[in-house]
């Protein structure tokens, strides 16, 4: 039981903290090799990125000083309010955001430019765990898992709507906090299922995908026989999913494909899986004749920054690639390339076990928490941070389609490093009170 | 209470763990499995720039630079560095001088060939006006930048024959072993001692790595420049030619068609070389160098041509001291041996004439090499072949032919030139196959006695033969370069270090003797012209009948004027080999203009009025015979019907291709519908 009579900065967890400045000081190391030149008079030039990170990083260490002095029942009590404030700001980002690169996301007051839904995550995870708290909610209930979807979702919906996507994704992260809090296993297993069916769908042409949900079915339906004819239920699940199954791969996929999806994202999805989009996803107004476009330009340079790091890399400030702006966005999304070719495989692999180590710390965090608003908090913390690192991780090795999300803390940006570091410091504020029951 | 967690806590952690793998693992597979992307990331971002050294200079023995690099200036241009607006395009029109339109078709084609982002090409060496207004206010004009460059520079406007020139290696020369290092682009030696010398002058390039941007724009050293080579400057020629013995010597050919060609007996160095008509090496530089090629190149009397080298003559009566050799050195005769000429040479069964009759003007060899009698080297030449001891003409002739091989003729004497050619000399074979078997003897071709018949010989080589009778008996083979780099036994010069021993069994007076008779030539016989005071001159002249058929008419044409000379007779320090073609004896034109290159190396000046007038009239003598333009003319006309002829037989070949093609047709046609109508 910790002494509550130590103050709070004697009650807050050293290692989060050791770790988060951990990966926020690799950053900034890894935005100086990217934009550092031997011709440059001095290291200390603040046009350059990481003068500015560094500038940031002593903003968001004195936002976190002045999280760490509230009180940390304000948290719970503004949850509510600051949610319903994201939302209207998310709405007023559709109409006045500012257009950059086809997407409509930024809002700008006076000299300050930032992305309501990168704060949205905040208030979002606050909302999410104020409502757990609430003493009259029932998870197990169907009416409060479609409210704690909402919360997830309404904000989801409302980022798409400014073209945003990868950000909008980073929402459904919240669904493994929810399955942390009792969300049938049932709901992740459709939904992988449903990720592998459309991954099938898109990779296979639709006769053959057919012939094989036809042979497994058959196959299935076999080995579970008995089950199937004793019980009426298994029967109309096992005939459901089939029906959900073929019409998925057979019409809805395709229907998305063909009206929904735009050209780039199209591209994107394929190219991550290594093949040109088919004629039939093709947009009519495209020209099929027209000379392919390089549209996985940023992964195969990203690739061959990382791939070319070897076992120990290329050495700092030695990245041939990063520092002559071959991959595109290098400061922001695709900094991990900077590491994986000045450090290797190994540097690499270190960097990927200060994340995990972050993750699991945050878990263990939450789960120690006696309330249940900071332990779903921690939850939406780590999914969150699990989120952006494994999509974007994986966009750089071409594991995962590009989404532009950047990767937690390493990334360039005064606003994701800010909101990440708003983040973990609620949690390490609410973890010093974690004896206290706060609703 | 749930301090410990349940069991979706651990799923969830489970999860994070899981996929943190699956990228270690795709991580693993990129950056240790892959090593394609090590070689893209190289290709993409490693800019491998060579770097060229000087040139190395070429100086002549006292040190004079006759050849050095200058540096002259491209303007290169980065297209989009160029501002849109507030651009003085006039202004920087006005600086080179050209119009708006020439300047924006250059910029729209710079831009094309290298794209908006490198620099690239605007103007090629520029001339120092235009270089000098540029430089008055070089920020004037964002987006241009002048870049060095070195050419080739001549100071004195001399030694075109064997300077040779560089210009950008060509793809034929890319295909040999020699220039296998080379790649498109580099610049190479392709004549004369820039060819020969390439590898001592080029230097060695060094390759220094940048890395590159997206843009292809060369950034940082890549590696912070460890794998980088240092280029190494090219050496410095020393030679052992003196400029002004060659300015001297050139002109006093001027206006000749023909060759002179000065050795350094004991060294075997060449002091001069000049194959006239000449031209100034400076022509041949930059990018002039292409037009005045061709310009040169059609000249009926063939500047390109170095006849010192490559140009055939029958040595006529300079052959006469060798033949003496040959014939002491086989023992046939000794220097007292004489021969009663009555003005012919009557044993073969012909006549062959002597300008000389009787009075025992060959009573013995210094007599007659003094004379220059023809009946007694016609003689000479059989004695040395059909001497008792070869028992026979075959073995005789093919010692004689030795003989001569080794003075250095009929092969090409190896000097530090490219492209030598080594004249015409018959071994025993070549008899067999003239005359159709063993059906000849001494008599057959007694002429090349007296340096006629089958006998071809270069001015080089009669230069060295020279050099053989001054060092009584052995030579170097003859080159331009001292010393390489300072170094004067450095490897590239070792076969000019080596002493060619011959003619070992004559001894020193009898050298002597002949040295008197050829000193003998320039006191009393026909080589008065060459006299100089203080120095005695060894000489010998030679006027060689030649024939030539124009229009279909064998024309004998005026004779080639030839002398050969060494000097003094004592020590000599100079020997000399000229031949005017077309001009008559050897003393009228040949004569005076080795004496003189004798007089000007030896004592630096031409003092006495009798040389000052000789000097005069060699300045403007004019022997260019009318026949050259005409024979020019008449191989040109020769080789446009040859190539005429070829074309007419290649398009009568296709045309008989294509009538074949049609009546085969004709026939499967006709057979079609023959049986159709059956």
């Amino acid at each position: 039981m910790p002494n509550n009579s130590k103050n709070v900065f004697q009650r807050v967890d050293g290692l989060t903290v050791f770790l988060y400045l951990l990966l926020v000081a690799i950053g900034i190391l890894a935005v100086f090799s990217v934009e550092y030149r031997s011709t440059d008079a001095s290291i200390f030039i603040m046009s350059k990125s990481h003068m500015k990170q560094t500038m940031w990083l002593g903003i968001s260490l004195f936002v976190g000083l002045i999280i760490l002095l509230t009180d940390s029942k304000f948290f719970s009590n503004i949850a509510f309010l600051s949610y319903t404030g994201g939302i209207l700001l998310l709405i007023i980002t559709i109409f006045a955001g500012k257009a950059t690169k086809g997407s409509h996301s930024w809002l700008e007051i006076g000299p300050i430019a930032f992305q309501p839904g990168e704060v949205c995550k905040i208030f979002t995870s606050l909302a999410l765990a104020r409502f757990f708290a609430l003493s009259e909610v029932n998870f197990k209930t169907l009416k409060d898992r479609l409210i704690a979807a909402g919360f997830a979702l309404l904000p989801c919906l409302l980022i798409i709507l400014q073209n945003e996507t990868g950000l909008a994704l980073v929402y459904f992260s919240f669904f493994l906090v929810m399955f942390r809090e009792g969300l049938p296993s049932g709901i992740l297993i459709a939904a992988f299922s449903m990720v592998a069916l459309t991954l099938a769908t898109l990779l296979l042409s639709h006769t053959t995908l057919l012939i094989i949900i036809g042979v497994g079915a058959i196959l299935l339906g076999y080995l579970y026989r008995t089950e199937l004819l004793r019980n009426h239920l298994a029967k109309l699940i096992f005939i459901g999913s089939l029906v959900v199954a073929v019409g998925y791969s057979q019409f809805a996929v395709p229907l998305v494909f063909k009206n929904v999806l735009k050209g780039y994202q199209k591209e994107r999805i394929y190219s991550m899986l290594g093949v040109e989009v088919p004629e039939e996803y093709r947009d009519a107004t495209e020209d099929p004749d027209a000379p392919k476009k390089d549209t996985d330009y940023n992964v195969r340079q990203s690739k061959i920054a990382i791939g070319s790091g070897g076992l120990f890399g290329k050495g700092y400030l030695n990245g041939t690639s990063t520092k002559n702006d071959f991959v595109p966005e290098q400061n922001t999304d695709f900094i991990f390339c900077s590491i994986g070719e000045q450090f290797g495989f190994v540097g690499s692999a270190v960097l990927i076990l200060i994340y995990v180590s972050l993750m699991l710390r945050i878990v263990a965090l939450a789960e120690r928490q006696r309330s249940d608003f900071s332990r779903v908090y921690g939850y939406c913390v780590a999914s969150i941070l699990f989120f952006h690192f494994a999509i974007n991780i994986s966009m750089t090795i071409g594991l995962a389609p590009v989404i532009g999300i950047t990767l937690p803390l390493l990334s360039y940006g005064g606003s994701s490093l800010l909101s990440f570091s708003i983040l973990i410091f609620i949690l390490l504020r609410l973890d010093a009170d974690r004896v206290m029951a706060i609703r | 209470m749930r301090f410990e967690g349940n069991s979706r806590s651990y799923i969830l952690r489970g999860i994070f763990i899981v996929i943190a793998m699956a990228i270690l693992g795709k991580l693993m597979a990129l950056q240790l499995f892959q090593p394609e992307w090590k070689i893209m990331a190289n290709d993409i971002a490693i800019y491998r720039k060579v770097v060229y050294p000087p040139r190395g200079v070429i100086a002549d023995r006292k040190g004079t630079l006759l050849c050095q690099n200058v540096v002259i200036y491209d303007l290169m241009v980065t297209p989009n560095e160029v501002p849109r607006k507030n651009f003085d395009t006039m202004g920087l029109c006005r600086v080179l001088g050209i119009d708006t339109g020439v300047y924006t078709k250059t910029l729209e084609r710079v831009k094309f060939i290298n794209g908006p982002m490198r620099q690239g090409l605007f103007m090629a060496q520029l001339n120092p006006g235009q270089t000098a207004r540029f430089n008055e206010n070089p920020y004037a004009f964002p987006g241009y930048q002048l870049v060095e460059r070195t050419i080739r520079s001549y100071p004195k406007p001399v030694g075109g024959t064997f300077m040779g020139y560089i210009g950008e290696v060509s793809p034929v020369m890319l295909k040999k072993d020699r220039f296998s290092s080379y790649s498109q682009g580099d610049y190479v030696g392709i004549d004369g001692l820039e060819l020969y010398y390439e590898e001592v002058l080029r230097g060695q390039r060094g390759v220094h790595f940048f890395e590159r941007d997206n843009f292809n724009r060369p950034k940082d050293r890549y590696k912070r420049g460890t794998l980088d080579t240092t280029e190494i400057a090219g050496k410095r020629l020393d030679l052992y030619l003196d400029a002004g013995l060659q300015e001297y010597a050139e002109k006093l050919m001027q206006n000749k068609i023909g060759s002179a060609v000065a050795i350094e007996p004991s060294t075997g160095g060449i002091l001069a070389m000049v194959s006239s008509p000449t031209y100034d090496p400076n022509l041949l530089r930059g990018n002039e160098r292409a037009k005045n090629f061709s310009k040169l190149y059609s000249l009926a009397t063939k500047p390109l041509f170095n006849r010192a080298m490559k140009g055939f003559y029958p040595p006529g009566s300079t052959q006469k001291p060798l033949t003496a050799l040959i014939a002491l050195d086989v023992g046939a005769i000794t220097p007292s041996y004489g021969y009663p000429c009555g003005g012919g040479y009557t044993q073969c069964g012909r006549f062959i004439g002597c300008t000389h009759s009787g009075g025992g003007h060959a009573a013995n060899l210094r007599l007659a090499l003094a004379n220059s009698c023809n009946s007694y080297f016609c003689h000479l030449y059989r004695l040395s072949v059909d001497n008792t001891k070869f028992g026979g003409v075959r073995k005789g002739h093919h010692n004689w032919y030795e003989h001569m091989r080794n003075f250095g003729f009929g092969h090409p004497l190896g000097v530090d030139l490219p492209f030598e050619t080594g004249g015409m000399l018959f071994d025993t074979s070549d008899y067999d196959k003239q005359y159709r078997g063993p059906n000849w003897n001494s008599c057959t071709d007694v002429y090349i006695g007296m340096g006629q018949g089958t006998l071809a010989v270069t001015p080089l080589q009669m230069a060295n033969g020279m050099c053989i009778i001054a060092n009584h008996g052995f030579y170097y083979t003859p080159h331009f370069v001292k010393s390489v780099g300072g170094n004067p036994r450095d490897s590239v010069l070792a076969p000019f270090l080596k002493r060619h021993d011959i003619a070992r069994n004559i001894s020193d007076t009898a050298y002597a003797i002949v040295g008197l008779g050829m000193s003998d030539v320039v006191t009393k016989g026909t080589g008065k012209v060459a006299q100089l005071e203080d120095i005695e001159v060894c000489a010998k002249t030679g006027t060689v009948e030649n024939y030539k058929n124009i229009g279909g008419q064998r024309v004998k044409l005026q004779n080639h004027s030839m002398f050969v000379a060494f000097a003094p007779r004592v020590n000599p320090k100079i020997a000399v080999a000229v031949t005017v073609e077309n001009s008559g004896y050897g003393a009228t034109w040949a004569g005076p203009i080795a004496a003189l290159m004798i007089q000007k190396y030896l004592k630096d000046s031409v003092t006495s009025p009798r040389h000052k007038a000789l000097e005069q009239r060699m300045f403007s003598g004019n022997v260019i015979s009318k026949y050259t333009y005409i024979i020019d003319s008449q191989d040109r006309y020769k080789a446009k019907v040859r190539d005429s002829v070829k074309r007419a037989n290649k398009a009568l070949e296709a045309e008989e291709v294509k009538r074949q093609t049609y009546l085969l047709m004709r026939r499967y046609l006709d057979r079609w519908y023959s049986k159709k109508a059956a």
